[in-house]
């Protein structure tokens, strides 16, 4: 039990470190940037806005504090919770992250599920059929997907499916025009395959390319050996030892693939106008909306960080040796 | 222990092997080939082709491809073939400083790390942890922001998202050489600790680095591309893979496809080409794998 504990205390103390020198990093960042919040902000009325107004935007948002001062109070309000108003939706940023979020959850969920069983599936069979050419187009596959820009594999599905065929819809979460309560779930799932497509083909690669090494190893261990020599079945000897000593470990490499999982939504939320958080923060970057950005930077941190604690949870939790070096 | 257990047992009688014609070397020069290959044809094309070709041509606007354009034109009349060779000249030559850089950072952080005592390794590892705590594109995104944007923003992101993980493989390595018997025998012998450094340590830490390095590059181009397809890296007026894309995109209902297909088609293959390479000279340098 008091392992437990220090193990949590351990790992709360490494979030607050990070998060405390990622905020600090990204203010700093956003201090040196050359792009004027509130220039971004008065865009293209800018002829409308008087010097001195221009001047009281800046003061009510504490732009004229001297930096240290204006990261004191931004991180005693995020202390609170409050992240500030965005300034391209007009709303709380918390607010903005929530619903943005839920849709880039849906999003990444299902690309998620589905790069994960095509993934362990394809890596299964290609430790089966090893050395083959079954495996070796299987590698070839994985290999060419690792090397293809996401962005570029949703301009591809997007032509075929959207243009051509015309079979799905060519971007956003739901039919333009059409009043959300009036939105039907067939529509949503509509709009949901190709992003979600885009975004699960890439994931495909990381996932079955060490699912087969691992089994290939699996098969290769003296158990296996000892399995083949009392006349049990490749596939059995699969079924019954590979699948348990490969299906944890691929799950764990599937959580702590988060970071990838968010950059590629960032991108397939892109091009398919998803409106999502990975969309969101683009928004926020080219429109110079600061609060937005380093609330969409602590979020996708929190995200990463939740992904590898559950990864090096599970892993622990199936792994005993891993437990045994733990400082008891 | 693996490697003792995996010495010491036969490997299982059904390993069915394709048969290969080519052995590790032939196929590691064969990449090598390919990739520079790949680069030449490319940087050969982008200094080649004459400016003529990217003025607006407004009787050649949307041709498909052909023999004269065969990658096809844009809408303003301009070879595709010249603007994506041109394209990716631009991101080669980014990439690869930013990822020399990088890589060179990550050696140092490495060294450092391996070298400088307990305090330096924490500090080195708690750094990595930093840089990877926080997903690549959205560091991009943040960094190329801080910068305002433009080829710098995008090169500075590229060098400082890519160097943790070739950093722990070369602090590892070098770990692992403090501890070898030749080096502490070496050092008993009253060897200087630069004497060590260049004659023992270096031959055995270049090679990897050196395969950090052909694996990075790939990597960062990849990213460039990404970054300036989101709009926060090279300015539209550069002839860059990512502003090819973006401006595909917004003719994708054209049903234009090739605007899209052959620049996407030619960076993917420049990635590839070099991910091999990569992949191909580290499976040489491991002793494991070697004999293949």
């Amino acid at each position: 039990m008091t392992a437990v504990l220090t193990y949590l205390a351990g790992k709360a103390f490494r979030l607050a470190t990070l998060l405390a020198a990622v905020c600090a990093l990204s203010f700093w960042l956003m201090h040196i940037s050359p792009i004027d919040p509130v220039q971004a902000y008065v865009g293209a009325e800018m002829m409308l806005v008087s010097p001195e107004q221009r001047a009281e935007i800046a003061e009510r948002w504490g732009l004229d504090e001297p930096p240290i001062e204006r990261f004191a109070l931004w991180a005693a309000s995020l202390a609170q919770g409050d992240l500030g108003t965005s300034l391209i939706y007009r709303q709380p940023v918390s607010t903005v992250i929530a619903e943005r979020f839920a849709a880039s959850l849906v999003l990444m969920g299902t690309a998620w599920t589905l790069s994960g069983v095509f993934g362990f599936a394809l890596g299964v069979i290609a430790a089966r059929y090893r050395g083959t050419l079954t495996d070796r187009a299987i590698r070839w596959y994985c290999l060419t997907l690792a090397s293809t820009p996401a962005f570029w594999l949703g301009l591809l599905l997007l032509m075929v499916f959207a243009v051509w065929l015309g079979l799905l819809p060519m971007g956003l979460a739901s039919p333009a025009g059409v009043r959300s309560d009036d939105v039907t779930w067939l529509d949503r799932l509509r709009h949901l395959v190709l992003p979600a497509l885009t975004l699960s083909v890439i994931g495909v690669a990381n996932i079955a390319l060490h699912t087969r090494q691992k089994l290939i190893d699996v098969l290769a261990s003296d158990y296996a050996v000892f399995a083949r020599a009392r006349g049990e079945s490749e596939t059995g000897i699969i079924i019954r030892h590979g699948m348990r000593n490969v299906a944890l470990p691929a799950l764990t490499v599937q959580f702590a693939s988060f970071s990838e999982l968010f950059g590629g939504a960032v991108l397939a939320e892109q091009v398919f106008s998803y409106p999502g958080l990975g969309q969101a923060t683009v928004q926020a970057g080219l429109q110079g909306d600061v609060p937005l950005l380093l609330g969409a930077v602590i979020f996708s941190t929190l995200f990463v960080f939740a992904g590898n604690l559950i990864a090096d949870v599970l892993y622990r939790a199936v792994d005993p040796r891993t437990r045994a070096e733990a400082p008891a | 222990m693996n490697g003792t257990a995996a010495e010491a047992h036969p490997r299982p009688v059904r390993m069915p092997r394709v048969r290969r014609a080519l052995g590790g070397r032939q196929r590691t020069l064969l990449a090598a080939a390919l990739a520079a290959l790949a680069l030449g044809a490319i940087v050969g094309a982008g200094t080649l082709l004459p400016d003529a070709r990217l003025t607006t041509d407004l009787g050649a606007r949307n041709q498909a491809p052909s023999l004269a354009n065969p990658f096809g034109t844009d809408w303003l009349g301009r070879d595709m073939l010249t603007r994506t060779a041109r394209g990716l000249t631009t991101s080669l030559a980014l990439g690869a400083a930013a990822a020399s850089v990088s890589a060179l950072l990550a050696l140092a952080l490495g060294a450092a790390a391996a070298t400088l005592g307990k305090m330096a390794d924490a500090a080195v590892s708690w750094l990595i942890d930093l840089f990877l705590s926080v997903p690549h594109l959205v560091l991009l995104i943040l960094i190329s922001f801080a910068f305002g944007g433009g080829a710098r923003g995008v090169a500075i992101g590229i060098v400082l998202t890519h160097w943790p993980t070739l950093a722990r493989v070369i602090r590892a390595e070098i770990l692992a050489l403090r501890g070898s018997e030749f080096v502490r025998v070496s050092r008993r012998l009253g060897t200087s600790n630069l004497r060590i450094a260049t004659g023992h340590m270096l031959p055995h830490v270049f090679p990897q680095f050196l395969v950090g390095l052909v694996l990075l590059f790939p990597h960062a181009i990849l990213h460039e591309a990404a970054v300036t397809f989101l709009g926060f890296g090279l300015p539209p007026h550069e002839p860059a893979v990512g502003i090819i894309l973006a401006e595909a995109m917004m003719h994708l209902s054209t049903g234009r496809w090739w605007l899209a297909v052959f620049p996407g088609l030619a960076l993917l293959a420049m990635v590839r080409a070099f991910d091999v390479l990569g992949d191909r000279v580290r499976a040489l340098l491991d002793p494991r794998t070697a004999h293949e």
